[in-house]
């Protein structure tokens, strides 16, 4: 705990009502936080203020701070896209409260010294908890494994060679087995490059009207059948990321019916939009792996639902403008999600697709005990990192205005339902809605 | 939704039977022009086009040449060699700067899928698609449709027949659109390699076997197959394709009495097309060439002369992405 969080005055958060899925509390309380922690939950008017900050949440939601287990904060290396403050403060504009923030950086995160100056960053920024994935292999070449122990002494809390697929099937056999001894996951971006060749959105109608290069569906599913084959021979454990297809759910269901030790992210966009929003050539609808077809959002949305897809992170993935504002073929891939995550995540509950409950289970608890973090509930005693959010706010996304370095977001101009009005992360309050 | 007055030819998809006939009769009368003794009208006398052609071309970017100076108007041709774009200058900043030339319009050729559009989004003077990567070549598929017109005096209820790489080709595409917009049927045969199965969501029937894709058709259009296509296993070898593919007398005899065969070039003999067949009778390749000139005509004229009518179908809106939520959408 840092002086600053155990010098924190005391916090009471009034009326809100308070859903922590790991505790099973769904009902109006008032929190009380005190040096850094959730000191007490009690029945509404039953704490005393006592010199606390006292923050009204009546109407308000009062959660666990959310965990985005998949974000590229960029630093170091990129830092003209986003650096480990900027990322932290999107975070936490956007009810995020810690971020895991994949090895991809130049130099990679591939070694002790690269973990530590993440986390030393983010320490100077004091926003948002950040922690670190290191990379699975060495310069993320697929080639040789990086040292995970001595990244797992400095911080890391798994590894992932994210934005690059591992082809090798024998090295991801090893990362499985070799992860074990630190009980981390291996987070695998599931592509089969053959199958993708240079392929730039989801092969389909709308890739055929465009003449744009498809990367079919398969190129995703036979990379989840390897890796859930290769969990269950090592007993690893797989964190499948950004599941964008149907039949890759599917596998990932029958992993989990089969005991096998593989959990699975969805992002926003791959829940909300699909190829169609490429109609256009709009390079703020490219990633990898591309919005898919209807049938996959509603594959996707059904995994949400019923617990396969376990959590909701957003691949947060900052780009300039200048690397946006070109040919579709040769722009950059990925969208920054942070700040868009709340609004976008409440419709599905509003279309009976989550309850609220396991909407922020998805947030909450899933990637805590994913990544094995202390962290992801209200509980008295637990850290005090919490969001309020007002379900009902409507507002408009003006991607200008977003805490990201970068507005690379196909969701500009998008009327939103649900706004953060408060993030405390560790007993602090580190950010508060201006309305 | 705002819809952005401007004037720009950037594919085929979505364009109106209307607008489509309309730039069919108006090369009509441009056909007239190239066949006078001085072969010149003053129509866009002090305008300026801009051939922006960024990837090799030479049957297009010629046609395009002759229109403009047939009709008076200043060309000004443009490669990525010797120009900044090979000095690592981007798309949109060339266009930017060619922008701030004020030309009456841009002609674009490009690798990249979607480049004409860039164009389009982010400069204010009529921009014509000469081509972009895998996606369309309008002017291409109107001249096809004014050299079907002209042998069959009506689209509407024609069998046609498209036959090769329909997976890469943009002469392909903007075929398929204007074909089906006009109330032809059109039939795709290839490998199912280079034939993906969406393409019957388009509208059209897929074929497998090139003799029964050609029975009874009115049109066949072969398209050519590039060598490199070899090399990533599309099909076995070029022998096997030729094979299967090839346009030969034999195959042809199951077609219609008077079909027509339409090639866009560059034509590989023997691959393709049998030499008897792109030499015989029922070849109209050179009146696709000639006809490429008058139809380019009609386009510039359409696009720069204002009042001339215009295409109204591929008008560039705001860029929107429609939501799949209820409550997203542009606010």
């Amino acid at each position: 705990m840092s002086d600053r969080t155990r010098h924190a005055k005391p916090i009471l958060i009034r009326g809100g009502r308070v859903l922590d899925p790991a505790s099973d509390v769904d009902e109006p309380k008032d929190v009380l936080i005190e040096k850094g922690v959730i000191a007490a939950l009690a029945k509404p008017g039953s704490l005393d203020a006592d010199g606390a900050d006292v923050i009204e949440a009546k109407k308000y939601y009062v959660t666990p701070g959310f965990i985005d287990m998949h974000v590229h904060l960029r630093e170091p290396g990129y830092e003209y896209k986003e650096t480990v403050a900027t990322g932290c403060m999107s975070a936490v504009v956007g009810g995020v409260t810690s971020v895991a923030c994949m090895a991809n950086t130049n130099p990679v995160n591939d070694n002790a010294a690269v973990t530590q100056y993440i986390i030393e960053k983010a320490a100077l920024a004091g926003l948002a908890n950040v922690f670190p994935i290191g990379a699975v292999s060495v310069g993320l070449k697929g080639e040789q494994l990086s040292e995970f122990g001595e990244m797992a002494e400095a911080g890391i809390v798994a590894v992932s060679d994210d934005g690059r697929p591992i082809m090798d099937c024998n090295l991801m056999r090893r990362a499985l087995e070799y992860a074990r001894m630190f009980d981390f996951p291996v987070i695998a971006h599931e592509e089969d490059l053959a199958l993708c060749e240079g392929g730039v959105m989801n092969e389909g109608i709308t890739s055929m009207r465009l003449g744009l290069r498809g990367i079919p569906a398969p190129s995703e599913s036979v990379m989840v059948a390897r890796d859930i084959e290769l969990a269950r021979y090592t007993r690893g454990r797989l964190h499948v990321a950004h599941l964008s297809t149907a039949e890759s759910v599917e596998m990932v269901r029958r992993g989990k019916a089969d005991g096998i030790d593989v959990t699975a992210e969805a992002t926003p966009h791959h829940f909300t939009l699909d190829e169609t929003a490429v109609d256009d050539y709009n390079t703020n609808a490219k990633m990898y792996p591309p919005l898919r077809s209807r049938r996959d959002v509603e594959a996707v949305r059904e995994g949400l639902a019923d617990g396969t897809i376990d959590t909701i992170a957003t691949d947060h993935a900052p780009h300039h403008r200048d690397e946006k504002g070109v040919q579709f073929d040769e722009a950059a891939k990925g969208i920054v999600g942070m700040e868009t995550v709340l609004p976008l995540t409440l419709e599905l509950v509003r279309q009976n697709v989550l309850t609220m409950r396991r909407m922020i289970e998805s947030l909450t608890i899933a990637p805590a005990r994913n990544l094995g973090l202390d962290r992801g509930t209200l509980a008295v005693g637990a850290a005090a990192d919490v969001v309020i959010f007002d379900p009902e706010r409507e507002w408009t996304l003006d991607a200008s205005t977003l805490a990201s370095k970068s507005n690379n977001t196909p969701f500009d101009g998008w009327r939103c339902q649900g706004k953060v009005t408060r993030t405390i992360v560790g007993g602090r309050s580190v950010w508060e809605d201006a309305q | 939704m705002q819809t952005v007055a401007r004037r720009h030819l950037l594919g085929l998809d979505g364009v109106s039977d209307e607008d489509i006939l309309l730039l069919l009769d108006s090369a009509g009368s441009m056909k007239e022009v190239s066949a006078r003794d001085v072969k010149k009208v003053p129509t866009l006398r002090g305008k300026t086009i801009i051939n922006l052609f960024l990837e090799d071309s030479t049957r297009t970017r010629l046609s395009f040449e002759i229109a403009a100076k047939r009709l008076s108007a200043d060309s000004i041709n443009l490669s990525s060699r010797g120009s900044s774009l090979s000095k690592g200058e981007t798309l949109a900043d060339t266009a930017r700067n060619l922008a701030a030339m004020a030309p009456d319009a841009i002609v674009i050729r490009h690798a990249s899928p979607g480049a004409a559009r860039l164009l389009a989004d982010i400069i204010d003077c009529p921009i014509i698609n000469a081509g972009d990567g895998a996606h369309e070549h309008p002017t291409q598929a109107l001249l096809d449709l004014l050299t079907i017109r002209e042998h069959k005096h009506e689209i509407d209820g024609l069998n046609v027949v498209i036959v090769g790489d329909i997976l890469h080709s943009r002469v392909a595409r903007s075929n398929i659109f204007g074909l089906l917009t006009l109330g032809a049927k059109v039939r795709v045969c290839g490998p199912p390699t280079l034939l993906p199965a969406e393409f019957a969501e388009l509208g059209c029937e897929l074929h497998y076997d090139l003799a029964s894709a050609v029975k009874g058709a009115d049109v066949v259009m072969m398209l050519r197959i590039q060598r490199e296509r070899q090399g990533h296993n599309y099909f076995p070898t070029l022998d096997e394709y030729a094979h299967f593919f090839c346009l030969t007398e034999e195959i042809l005899a199951e077609a219609a009495s008077d079909v027509i065969i339409l090639h866009p070039g560059p034509m590989n003999r023997g691959i393709e097309v049998a030499s008897e067949v792109a030499d015989g009778p029922y070849s109209v390749m050179m009146n696709q060439v000639a006809n490429g000139v008058a139809m380019r005509m009609a386009v510039l004229y359409q696009l720069i002369v204002p009042g001339a009518g215009g295409i109204r179908g591929s008008e560039v809106t705001d860029r929107q992405v429609e939501p799949v939520v209820a409550s997203g959408g542009r606010a």
